[in-house]
C-alpha cells in the first residue's frame, strides 16, 4: 500500500470516530437553533402563525415594558445572585484550603456540595418549606421575639435570590477552592519577606491570583442563574417575573412560539455579551 | 489572636454549613412528619409517607422512565464522546479546532434554549414527544461533557502503548478495545457517572420534550401544584439518597486509585 492511499485509509477511519458525535450535534443542536432563528422572524396572531419575515418579535420586546422588565428582573437578580455567592464562599473557600487539616478537607469540601446532590426541583421546594409562613425561619424569628408576625417571605424576590445563592455558594466554594490549592506556598512566604502583613498579602497577592478562577465561576454563576426556570417559578411565584418565566408564559398561554423563540436569542445575546466581557479571564478553551 | 482567627473561621464555615444544610434536613425530617404538612412542629415520626410513593404507580413509573432515560443517554453520550475523542486525539483532522468547537458548543447554551429549539424543530417535523425525544435532548447536553472529560484524558503515553500494540500485530478495534478502552476506564466511567446524574436531575428538556410518559423532576413539579406535602418530602428525600449513593459508587469505582502521599 502506497503512503498516499494509506494515508487516505487513515483519514477515512478517522472520520468514521468523528462524525456520529459531529452529525448528532448538528442534528439536534445546530439545526434546531437555526430553525428556532428563523422561526423568531415569523410572528403570531390569534391561532394562526404569520410565515413572513419580519422582526416584529425583537421591537415588540424593546416596545413592550413588561417583556422588557422582565430582562431587567432577571439582570438583577442574577447580578444580586452572583455578587452575594462570591462574597459568601470565598472565605469558607479560604478556610477549607487555609484553616482545616489537609487530610479532612476533602471531607469538607464534599460535606460542602452535598446538597448539591438534591434533586433541583426538591432542591427549591426545600427552600419553599424554610421559607413558609409557618416554615422553621419564620417560627425561629417569633419565637425568640425578632418579629410578630411571619414575614412574608415565600413568593418574592427575596425567595428566588436566597435559593439561587445556596445552589451557587456550593458550585463557587468548589472552584475556588480548586483555585486556591493551586497556589503554591512561596508566594507567601515572599511576600512575608517583603514584609507583608496579611491583609496587604490577601489584598496584593492571594486575591489576585484567585481572580480567574473567581471569575470563571462568576461567569457559570451568571449563565446558570439567568437561564434558570424552576427557582424563580417556585420561589418567586408570579410577581415580578424574570425572563425564562416570560419564555415559558408564551408557550403556555397563547402558544406563541416565535415570540419564545425571539425572547430565547434574547437571553443568548446576553449571554454572549457577559462572555465577551469577561473573555479575558476565562481561558475555557485550551490552545 | 491567632484563637481569635480561628474562632471566627469556625463561627464562618458553621454559618454557611447551617444555610447549605437547613433545606435538606428540613426535607428530610419532614418526611417523617405524622401529620398533614410538612412545617414544624414536627407532630410524630411515621413511614407513612414512603409507604404513599411506593404505592403511588405514576411516581414509581416516571422513576423507572427516568433511571431508563439516564442510563441509555448517558450510555450513548460516552459512546459517541469516546469516539470522537479517539478519533480527535489519534488522527490528524482537518478542521479539527472547529470539530472540538462544535462538539462542546451546546455546553454553552442554556438548556431552556436547547429544549425550545428541539420542540419547534419536532413539532414541525411532526415528531411526537415522548421518553424518546427527552433522551435525544439529554444526549446533546451530555456528549459535550463526556466528549471533553474524555478527551482531556487521552495523554501521550497512552500513544505509546497503543503503538506497542499495534507493532504486536494488533487490529484497530483490538487496540482500542483491548488497550484505549480500558487504559481511560476511569474517565469514561466519571463522564457516565456525571452524566448519568445530569440526565436523572434534568428538568426543562424533559419538562418541555415529554408528554404522557415523564421523567421524575416532571413528575415531581406536578406534585407540587398540590402545595406542601409530605409525601414530596419523602420522593425528595429518596431521590437525594440514590443520588449520595451514585456518588459513592462513582468514588469508589473511578476514584479509588492509590492515594498519593501528600
Amino acid at each position: 500500500m502506497s503512503t498516499l492511499t494509506h494515508e487516505r485509509a487513515e483519514r477515512r477511519k478517522a472520520w468514521g470516530f468523528v462524525l456520529p458525535a459531529l452529525l448528532w450535534t448538528f442534528a439536534f443542536f445546530v439545526v434546531p437553533f437555526i430553525y428556532m432563528a428563523a422561526v423568531s422572524l415569523w410572528t403570531r396572531q390569534g391561532r394562526e402563525t404569520i410565515h413572513s419575515w419580519t422582526l416584529d418579535n425583537y421591537l415588540n420586546f424593546f416596545g413592550k415594558p413588561h417583556l422588557l422588565q422582565a430582562l431587567f428582573n432577571s439582570l438583577e437578580v442574577t447580578v444580586i445572585v452572583t455578587v452575594i455567592s462570591v462574597i459568601l464562599a470565598y472565605p469558607l473557600a479560604w478556610i477549607i484550603a487555609e484553616r482545616v487539616p489537609r487530610r479532612f478537607q476533602r471531607l469538607a469540601l464534599v460535606l460542602s456540595i452535598l446538597p448539591f446532590w438534591t434533586s433541583y426541583v426538591i432542591r427549591s421546594y426545600s427552600w419553599l418549606l424554610v421559607l413558609s409562613d409557618s416554615g422553621p425561619v419564620n417560627q425561629a424569628l417569633v419565637w425568640t421575639g425578632v418579629i410578630d408576625t411571619p414575614l412574608a417571605l415565600s413568593a418574592t424576590r427575596t425567595a428566588t435570590v436566597i435559593g439561587f445563592v445556596h445552589f451557587f455558594v456550593m458550585l463557587l466554594t468548589l472552584t475556588i477552592y480548586a483555585n486556591l490549592v493551586q497556589l503554591s506556598p512561596n508566594y507567601r512566604r515572599a511576600a512575608a519577606d517583603l514584609g507583608a502583613g496579611g491583609l496587604q498579602t490577601f489584598w496584593h497577592i492571594i486575591l489576585p491570583l484567585t481572580l480567574p478562577g473567581i471569575m470563571v465561576g462568576a461567569f457559570l454563576t451568571f449563565v446558570l442563574c439567568i437561564g434558570d426556570y424552576i427557582t424563580p417559578q417556585i420561589l418567586g411565584g408570579n410577581n415580578e417575573l424574570l425572563l425564562p418565566q416570560v419564555i415559558m408564559l408564551q408557550l403556555g398561554r397563547t402558544a406563541n412560539f416565535p415570540m419564545a423563540a425571539a425572547l430565547s436569542l434574547v437571553l443568548m445575546a446576553v449571554v454572549t455579551i457577559a462572555y465577551l466581557l469577561c473573555a479575558r479571564w476565562l481561558k475555557i478553551e485550551r490552545a | 489572636m491567632k484563637a481569635l482567627r480561628t474562632i471566627l473561621s469556625i463561627a464562618y464555615a458553621g454559618a454557611i454549613y447551617v444555610f447549605i444544610f437547613l433545606p435538606v434536613v428540613v426535607l428530610v425530617l419532614f418526611s417523617f412528619q405524622d401529620g398533614r404538612l410538612p412545617v414544624p412542629p414536627l407532630q410524630g415520626v411515621t413511614l407513612h409517607w414512603y409507604g404513599e410513593i411506593f404505592s403511588d404507580s405514576r411516581l414509581m413509573s416516571a422513576l423507572a422512565n427516568s433511571v431508563l432515560v439516564a442510563v441509555v443517554s448517558s450510555g450513548i453520550s460516552c459512546l459517541l464522546g469516546f469516539l470522537a475523542a479517539y478519533g480527535l486525539a489519534r488522527y490528524t483532522l482537518p478542521a479539527a479546532r472547529l470539530q472540538r468547537a462544535l462538539i462542546i458548543a451546546p455546553m454553552t447554551v442554556s438548556t431552556l434554549i436547547i429544549g425550545l429549539g428541539l420542540l419547534s424543530l419536532f413539532g414541525a417535523l411532526g415528531i411526537f414527544r415522548s421518553l424518546w425525544t427527552v433522551g435525544i435532548g439529554h444526549v446533546v447536553i451530555n456528549l459535550p461533557l463526556c466528549f471533553a472529560i474524555i478527551y482531556g484524558s487521552m495523554g501521550a503515553h497512552q500513544v505509546n502503548v497503543e503503538r506497542a500494540a499495534r507493532d504486536l500485530g494488533a487490529g484497530e478495534w483490538q487496540v482500542m478495545l483491548l488497550v484505549t478502552v480500558p487504559m481511560l476506564m476511569p474517565s469514561i466511567l466519571a463522564a457516565f457517572f456525571l452524566a448519568l446524574t445530569f440526565s436523572w436531575d434534568e428538568f426543562i428538556i424533559a419538562f418541555l420534550l415529554s408528554r404522557f410518559d415523564v421523567t421524575l423532576p416532571v413528575e415531581i413539579w406536578s406534585m407540587l401544584r398540590s402545595g406542601l406535602n409530605p409525601k414530596t418530602n419523602a420522593i425528595g428525600s429518596v431521590v437525594f439518597l440514590v443520588s449520595i449513593l451514585l456518588l459513592l459508587v462513582m468514588e469508589l469505582l473511578v476514584f479509588r486509585k492509590p492515594r498519593r502521599a501528600s
